[in-house]
């Protein structure tokens, strides 16, 4: 070897260039790893599938031509009475119906395991010496989560959708005020209810994301988040504890119907998104805080 | 000549350390390391399980913080600009940990997008070219987790190899493999230290370290023993001036008076400290007189020489204790 090779060993700042463009590419490979798990897709199957059984059930017992449960608001989640009457109900019924437990219980599997499992394989070790960086790849996580939450969010209004169309009439909607409106126009509501439960558990995406940079057990971290979830659900209940409610993640979760209204009842609706943004915020800085001084030894 | 930066400062290293130190509430992984791993070098960094190389070579990647000290890679301090350094290294810590659910070249276009400094449009071709390197190419289609312990190993040095490197980190590389594993890991260090890529390889098997490694440190309990070029090292441990005579009384005390110390008389054999061994540097005329000094005091010399010591043999001297080759 010559001399001169030997002595150059300064890293030059020239040849090899962080580019942001390129930065993405980390992005892309985690949605590709993350949606292509069978575990990621058992998840959303079972998602699929609680529309499906909602639909058939309400099918069966309204074959007879009885009303479902003597109408009202008597039993089972928002909206069910109306399904009957209208396919698009179901979407409504599918979103109230999954978003109290299955589904931040599948985006708190996904967030749970997105730093802890890497390091419970070993291989956060070699993402880091990549070297992805530390806020890079909590921000690709954080990011995955998000658009899981998405995409799960709107697999069950997809399946909910379709089923309601197969089961049952599609038309105009009547909202909740007693208003009409067209079906496109109760379509565009679908989207934007569905766009709203998403964004209702990005506060369980951010704590799941936090809880994940405490331990080096995928599992571990997926069922401390689950747990926190039905704990604060089971807190929700008590009303002893009412002064403290407004601060669940929970807590604003079924506001979504307020969408439902003519006009659009706004105040829950802002609140909820509201306390998902300082949920965010919280774990969100405590989870890069945590993350960025960890000592990695797995 | 050594080039010379600015300051004046020597930046022939590559890797160097001073007074690096982890603890571990109260116990001290790594204590006091100062260690410097010259620019092109094998450098073998050896010691038993437990001695604080995996911490070490964890400091220096960037995966945990020293608790004191100061450390730099590639002439740039760690971790302070270690996403720098590190597209410049391939590293290998502590096994290979891989995605079980993925193909073997999956893995590598996964490690490889996580490098922001990577061309994603020569990813492909850049982990082909990896995987036929370490000769995966034909179970690259094949998931992760079929892999055996060797395929899985090469995979992790194919996730090392898929830029071209400065410094690659080696830790444990042949850990688990079977000996024709070992050789085929071994010729591919070899090959790459000689394309002028620096290796650093942390290694408990001596022999390892002695086939491959122009320089070695020694560690023990989290402390550096010794570091130098392997072949200053074994000599460092003083190879025994052996006498083969029949005559052994009479070459034991004109040995004596020549200045040999430490004499062992055996059946048939006079084995010593040859003269100035404490500075490691034996002149050759020295012993051709110890030799003519025998003879003319007629003693009958059948054999003579200094048995060149091992590594080992230097580990032992250096650290009072048997080498445990564990596992």
């Amino acid at each position: 070897m010559s001399r001169a090779e030997v002595d150059d060993v300064r890293v030059a700042s020239g040849p090899r260039e962080v580019r942001r463009i390129w930065t993405f590419g980390l992005f892309r490979s985690e949605l590709g790893i993350t949606f292509r798990r069978w575990r990621t897709l058992a998840l959303l199957g079972v998602l699929a599938a609680v529309p499906i059984l909602v639909g058939v059930a309400v099918k069966i017992e309204t074959s007879d031509g009885s009303t479902l449960g003597g109408g009202g608001e008597g039993g089972g989640p928002a909206f069910i009475a109306q399904i009957t009457n209208n396919g698009l109900f179901l979407v409504f019924t599918a979103l109230a119906a999954t978003l109290p437990f299955f589904l931040p219980m599948a985006v708190g599997v996904v967030a749970g395991d997105s730093i802890a499992g890497e390091s419970s394989a070993g291989t956060l070790r070699y993402l880091l010496v990549a070297p992805a960086g530390r806020t890079r790849l909590l921000l690709v996580k954080y990011a995955t989560t998000m658009t899981f939450c998405l995409v799960a969010t709107l697999v069950v209004a997809l399946s909910a959708l379709t089923v309601g169309a197969l089961l049952f009439p599609l038309g105009e909607v009547t909202t909740i005020s007693g208003t009409r409106i067209g079906f496109g126009e109760g379509l565009l509501r679908a989207l934007l209810i569905a766009l709203v439960v998403a964004a209702s558990l990005i506060g369980v995406a951010a704590l799941g994301l936090f809880v994940s940079t405490l331990t080096s057990s995928g599992i571990a971290a997926m069922a401390t988040t689950v747990g926190l979830l039905i704990t604060i659900q089971i807190l929700d209940q008590i009303p002893q504890l009412h002064a403290i409610h407004p601060y669940f993640f929970s807590h604003y979760w079924l506001s979504f119907a307020d969408l439902m209204r003519e006009p659009v009842y706004w105040d829950e609706l802002l609140k909820n998104l509201g306390l998902q943004g300082l949920y965010a915020a919280l774990f969100g800085s405590a989870a890069w805080a945590r993350f960025g001084a960890k000592d990695i030894t797995a | 000549m050594p080039h010379t930066s600015t300051g004046g400062r020597v930046t022939e290293s590559v890797i160097e350390t001073s007074a690096l130190t982890k603890r571990y509430g109260k116990q001290l992984a790594v204590d006091q390391l100062s260690l410097t791993v010259p620019a092109g070098s094998v450098f073998g960094f050896l010691g038993p399980n437990g001695s604080g190389k995996t911490t070490t070579i964890r400091m220096l990647m960037g995966l945990i913080e020293p608790t004191s000290g100061r450390a730099s890679v590639l002439g740039r301090p760690v971790p302070r600009e270690i996403r720098t350094v590190l597209p410049h290294v391939g590293a290998l810590i502590e096994g290979p940990a891989l995605y079980g659910f993925l193909s073997g070249r999956d893995n590598l276009l996964r490690y490889d997008a996580a490098d922001p400094t990577a061309d994603p449009r020569t990813r492909r071709a850049r982990a082909e070219s990896a995987l036929d390197r370490v000769g995966l190419t034909a179970a690259a289609g094949k998931k992760a987790k079929a892999y055996s312990l060797g395929m899985k190993q090469r995979l992790g040095l194919a996730a090392a190899l898929l830029q071209p490197r400065r410094l690659l980190v080696l830790d444990e590389p042949t850990n688990g493999l079977d000996p024709q594993g070992m050789r085929e890991i071994r010729a591919l260090v070899r090959e790459l230290a000689s394309e002028g890529t620096t290796v650093f390889l942390s290694s408990h098997l001596l022999d390892e370290i002695e086939q491959v490694c122009t320089h070695a440190a020694v560690m023990a309990q989290g402390r550096l023993i010794t570091q130098g070029p392997v072949a200053e090292l074994a000599a460092g441990a003083r190879g025994r001036l052996t006498v083969t005579t029949p005559d052994t009384g009479e070459a034991a005390r004109v040995l004596k008076e020549l200045g040999v110390t430490d004499l062992v008389v055996t059946e048939d054999r006079v084995t010593g400290e040859p003269p100035g061994a404490e500075e490691g540097a034996q002149a050759p005329g020295d012993l051709a007189e110890l030799n003519a000094a025998l003879v003319g005091a007629g003693v009958r010399v059948r054999g003579f020489g200094v048995e060149r010591a091992s590594l080992e043999d230097a580990f032992v001297a250096l650290t009072g204790e048997g080498f445990d080759v564990a596992g």
